[in-house]
């Protein structure tokens, strides 16, 4: 008699809401490996996983907090950095994530972005960059490229906007930790989470995800599998590059890499400083 | 500490209130006329030990405050009608992950920029209604610098026992008025901390209610995991479009408060037992009523004042026995009538009269007489 073999779980499974599988993504999204990464990311640090809180804003990167087993938060539109920094004020002691979407973050949330990058103060950001509204149906975003359709640039119109770049817009603002990578560099972009998960400061982190549901649809950019064979293509690395030089061109060039990595005075390390001095 | 006697504006007696109540974490962002309250903080907080964050905008201000909150640090903001305006999602996502936290509010001129430096009342209905959904929420309104203090640590007290957004309604002449104020001993103090989770961390359902309706919190950093979300969801804090848990929760989050209105609602009144005309007024203008009522009792009509310290939830059957008791209300309020249509829903058909006054100087005792002596004329 035989017996049955045992199950094999995903080693990373333990940080997992394994109740709330399967996932809301379609097939070919680059979230789950993302929400991988960042599961990675605190295995290979050891972390103290009750200890860390993973905050998210809204659409389908805003999805990814309800899925790790820790203090997972859900907020409103835009909003997950600000309530992340509220949380890191708070509790410094606390290891505060936030991952979202680009329109969530750079568009809606813009201006929490910049201002967080600016006061530096010790959050990962990690910022699932698709292109393109995803969970509202596929509009144009603030990192869709100028031209590219979507359901609110159909064709033959094409979207009017140009895009940010999300890796300048974060260096300009003064993260002290920017790195970009494609949802096919897993390790490489799992070691840049890590690295900004450590670093005491901002730590921007922005990975190039695939949407083939509406990004890769309505720009015939084919399926899951299409579209992350070619990040592999079209992903030059380029370690240390001066972060204006970080391009991305989705079809021909999509600079990757760890782009700032300085230091600066962390924002509730001088909160501390600012107590010790008036503590009565 | 022990008690201290200050000369000071209401939007300090109101900071100072917060700190006594435990407040340890403040985010705003600059706004007439609450700018006081911020600027007092940014130097207070440090010395106790909490932290003060001037943010972008109101949005992140008030996001940052439930942030803290999650994290078990009773936490606050300020701001006026414009940066409420701007506060209100954020309200609703308060509401729905039932996250403690005092938002005063020193009321302006509106509708937009309005006046800047002039009271108005004409935030009431926006604190009540403002977000989308239906919900309720607490709102006091404070006559007084020394009440600025009191219910602000009242306003902590509430929102910690019942997990809600709790609302200080203050308009411009209160909180920039200048009275005496007696901080009492902080051994005086009766001080409220919301209700922790507990046990098995393996069976802990983040949403589930006490019979009291209100679920124990667990905080960011514990041992307790959970997912908090403003999405429609069940105990577990998973998101559903069940109808059945939509309905449960809905109900739950609004009849946590009407189910203890007669707790939460803090009333004055005000030479009231045998009076024939009731004036029903809050904040500034209450203070002008008072002194009408006193000059009309010494002409001889019976006059007095029911004074609503708390507006939201409304008191609605402190109304309806007023109107059994007397044969005219006035509402006086520095609006173009807010709490009067919630007079009228509970008090018909008592003849209710509006003295609206949609403007910085509120109603005058001599005009509040006048209207008075037209009344018992009738």
């Amino acid at each position: 008699m035989t017996t049955t073999p045992p199950i094999l779980k995903h080693p990373m499974l333990k940080y997992i809401r394994e109740d709330r599988m399967p996932a809301i993504y379609c097939p070919g999204c680059s979230i789950g490996i993302v929400t991988q990464m960042i599961a990675r990311a605190i295995d290979n640090l050891g972390l103290d996983f009750s200890k860390v809180v993973i905050v998210s804003g809204i659409g389908c990167t805003g999805r990814t907090s309800g899925y790790f087993k820790t203090g997972t938060i859900h907020t409103t539109h835009g909003r997950a950095v600000a309530f992340a920094e509220g949380v890191k004020v708070a509790n410094p002691e606390l290891e505060v994530i936030v991952v979202s979407g680009d329109g969530d973050i750079a568009a809606i949330g813009g201006n929490h972005l910049i201002h967080a990058c600016r006061r530096n103060i010790d959050l990962t950001i990690v910022c699932i960059n698709n292109n393109i509204y995803g969970m509202t149906g596929g509009q144009f975003g603030p990192t869709t490229e100028h031209g590219r359709f979507s359901q609110t640039s159909p064709r033959p119109i094409g979207n009017p906007e140009y895009p940010f770049n999300l890796v300048q817009l974060a260096a300009s603002s003064g993260a002290t930790f920017v790195a970009r990578w494609t949802a096919t560099q897993a390790r490489r972009a799992t070691a840049s989470i890590e690295k900004g998960i450590a670093k005491k400061g901002l730590s921007f982190i922005e990975v190039v995800g695939a949407c083939p549901t509406a990004f890769g649809r309505m720009n015939r950019l084919g399926d899951g599998l299409d579209m992350h064979r070619h990040f592999l293509k079209v992903a030059e690395i380029q370690n240390g590059l001066p972060p204006h030089e970080a391009e991305f061109d989705y079809d021909r060039r999509i600079v990757c890499g760890e782009f700032v990595n300085i230091e600066k005075d962390e924002y509730t390390a001088v909160l501390k400083q600012m107590q010790e001095k008036l503590r009565k | 500490m022990p008690e201290r006697i200050m000369f000071t504006m209401g939007d300090i007696a109101s900071a100072e209130g917060a700190l006594s109540a435990g407040c340890k974490y403040f985010g705003g962002y600059p706004i007439t006329p609450a700018t006081e309250i911020a600027e007092w903080m940014a130097l207070r907080m440090p010395e106790v030990g909490g932290s003060f964050v001037q943010y972008e905008d109101e949005i992140a201000s008030i996001t940052s405050v439930i942030g803290a909150s999650w994290t078990g640090v009773k936490s606050m903001t300020a701001t006026s009608g414009p940066g409420v305006s701007l506060m209100l999602e954020a309200i609703g996502l308060a509401v729905m992950t039932e996250t403690p936290l005092v938002l005063v509010n020193i009321m302006r001129g509106g509708p937009s920029t309005g006046q800047p430096t002039r009271g108005q009342q004409g935030d009431v209905m926006q604190a009540k209604w403002g977000s989308h959904g239906d919900y309720q929420i607490i709102a006091l309104t404070p006559a007084s610098v020394q009440e600025m203090f009191d219910q602000t640590v009242q306003a902590f007290n509430l929102s910690e026992r019942y997990r809600v957004p709790v609302f200080v309604l203050a308009d411009e002449t209160v909180g920039h008025m200048r009275e005496r104020l007696v901080i009492p001993d902080e051994k005086d103090l009766k001080i409220e901390y919301r209700k922790l989770a507990t046990g098995d961390p393996a069976d802990f359902l983040p949403f589930k209610p006490d019979d009291d309706l209100i679920p124990p919190m667990a905080l960011l950093g514990s041992k307790y995991q959970f997912y908090a979300t403003g999405l429609t969801h069940d105990y577990r804090g998973y998101p559903t479009d069940k109808e059945d848990v939509q309905l449960e929760l809905v109900a739950r989050l609004n009849n946590k408060i009407l189910h203890n209105a007669d707790k939460i609602i803090d009333l004055e009144r005000f030479m009231l037992d045998d009076a024939e005309i009731a004036v029903v007024a809050y904040g500034t203008p209450s203070r002008s009523a008072r002194k009408a009522i006193k000059e009309a009792r010494e002409a001889g009509i019976k006059a007095g004042m029911l004074r609503l310290k708390t507006v939201w939830p409304f008191p609605e059957d402190a109304l309806a026995d007023l109107a059994s008791e007397v044969k005219h209300i006035i509402v006086a309020e520095q609006n173009f009538g807010q709490v009067y249509y919630m007079v009228k829903a509970a008090a018909a058909p008592t003849p209710i009269h509006l003295m609206a006054k949609p403007a910085g100087m509120p109603q005058l005792p001599h005009e509040i007489l006048d209207k008075i002596r037209e009344i018992d004329s009738l």
